[in-house]
């Protein structure tokens, strides 16, 4: 059974969204998408200063299996990205919430991320998949 | 629901990913698939490969049967326990399907065929058997289990009365024997040392239970499919099948062309291909850098010509993307691979990547002092 914390916001391709102090948002993908890829081997992390809108590939994650776009959750400009996941992949299937975060995001819209499912919709939706 | 082997319970209470693999239910992985991989090559692990077929050969015309079956020689099978890999060839010279043969006694052979054509491959050497005296029984009462690495064949010994176990121990390679109710061969696909045990299917979980309290852990086709590339061992139906022959396939060296009355099917069509020689080859690739190479995808090779991938993956233990690739014959040094429309180079390289734990280490880092 995959971990939804219930302190984060979610979208239908399986990424989260926290929203940081600072009004940051740290994106990553969840537990679900995680285990469902296997091992990572590769991330690719967006540039800092890169303007991404909602919906649009800004990662790819490639594990032993097969390569995946990771969707941006809302439109944003990129502030940060993980560059520890170059060197240690691995972080995303140990740590998907935590040290597996991807980048982070300063929104156009601060009040999209209300717009996200909620860890109950997400819950049922992964259900259905059958997590 | 696909079908199952006599371990799919146990699978599943051991809390397996299944995956559909050529219409049988197995398990991708039990955790990490890295881990699985990496108990391979420095300890041991193992494998429910059940889904392949076994198929017993038995009648007074069973060596000539398969002489003219297999495109590799089982007259090389001089004593009983001897085991052969080889391809079973369609008239086309293209590939049915890769095998091993072993040596059981007086008038009885064991071939293991692949799980994904048991059923094709039963129904061709039963075509192919109409004009001799055999039988063809498929062995659907026994399971198969791989215990491969440094440490299987000490760890199966730990099972055995002392006795058997140094009968066990002092199997050579491609050798096998009937050891109590265990059918032992020393034979694998993941470049490592081990057995291949096959077994009465009810039996089956019982040896899986006490090899993982020794110590070795279950690994699934996720693991075995890195353990095997990174051997540089075809997979059929991806790196080699029936419109592909052996000279374009890495198999020519199980091809016997002496004694040259032998007739086996496809002989006439690999000797005109020797005559003219193969347009294509199977190769080794290395990625220098990131990225994975994957089945599929188009390799661009010097004079504008191009070939494929036909085995992918990222290795483990090179920590580096590697992969089988058909190219025309005169290619060699670098080549391009489009990898989701970036061209990256990759390294030309001699298969295996790894063997026997003994890595060779990667052919990329002494390309400058070549």
């Amino acid at each position: 059974m995959s971990q939804v914390p219930a302190d984060l916001r979610y979208t239908k391709t399986h990424e989260w969204v926290r929203i940081m102090p600072d009004g940051l948002l740290e994106i990553g993908i969840t537990d679900h998408a995680q285990h469902a890829l296997g091992d990572l081997v590769f991330v690719e992390t967006p540039e800092p200063g890169r303007r991404v809108s909602a919906g649009e590939p800004y990662a790819v994650v490639e594990s032993v299996k097969a390569a995946s776009d990771v969707y941006c959750p809302v439109a944003g400009e990129i502030a940060a990205a993980n560059a520890e996941l170059a060197s240690s992949p691995e972080r995303i299937n140990q740590s998907p919430y935590e040290a597996g975060w991807i980048a982070r995001l300063r929104p156009q819209d601060a009040t999209a991320v209300a717009k996200l499912l909620t860890p109950a919709d997400y819950s049922k939706l992964i259900e259905a998949e059958g997590d | 629901m696909g079908r199952r082997t006599p371990l799919y319970e146990l699978h599943r209470s051991l809390g397996a990913r299944l995956i559909d693999f050529g219409g049988w239910d197995l398990p991708l992985a039990y955790g990490s698939q890295l881990d699985e991989h990496h108990a391979v090559r420095r300890a041991a692990g193992l494998f429910d490969v059940s889904h392949m077929g076994i198929l017993d050969v038995r009648g007074r015309e069973a060596q000539a049967f398969l002489e003219r079956l297999i495109a590799n020689d089982v007259a090389k099978l001089d004593v009983p326990g001897k085991a052969l890999y080889g391809c079973m060839l369609n008239e086309s010279g293209g590939v049915v399907d890769d095998l091993i043969v072993y040596f059981l006694g007086a008038e009885r052979f064991r071939v293991v065929v692949n799980g994904a054509t048991r059923d094709a491959d039963l129904a061709w050497m039963r075509a192919q058997a109409s004009r001799f005296a055999v039988d063809i029984v498929e062995r659907v009462d026994l399971a198969l289990i791989a215990v491969q690495g440094p440490e299987a064949r000490a760890q199966v010994a730990r099972l055995l009365a002392p006795a058997e176990a140094a009968y066990a121990l002092a199997l050579g390679r491609y050798r096998a024997a009937q050891i109590g109710t265990l059918y032992l061969a020393r034979t694998g696909y993941t470049g490592e040392d081990g057995f291949e045990v096959m077994l009465p299917g009810a039996d089956a979980d019982g040896l899986w239970r006490r090899l993982n309290t020794l110590g070795v852990i279950s690994c699934g086709l996720g693991a075995r499919d890195t353990l095997r590339l990174e051997a540089g061992l075809n997979l059929y139906g991806h790196d080699m099948d029936a419109s592909t022959h052996p000279y374009e396939s890495r198999l020519g060296w199980t091809v016997a062309l002496e004694p040259r009355e032998r007739r086996f099917i496809g002989r006439g069509m690999l000797e005109g291909v020797l005559a003219g020689g193969s347009e294509r080859k199977l190769v080794g690739l290395e990625l220098d850098g990131r990225g994975v190479l994957r089945a599929g995808q188009r390799v661009l090779v010097a004079g504008g010509r191009e070939g494929s991938i036909t085995s992918g993956t990222f290795s483990p233990t090179l920590q580096r993307s590697i992969a089988l690739a058909r190219v025309p014959a005169a290619t060699a040094g670098t080549v391009q691979v489009d990898i989701r429309g970036k061209l990256l180079e990759a390294l030309v390289v001699e298969p295996p990547f790894v063997h026997r734990g003994a890595q060779k280490g990667s052919q990329i880092q002494t390309k400058g002092s070549t």
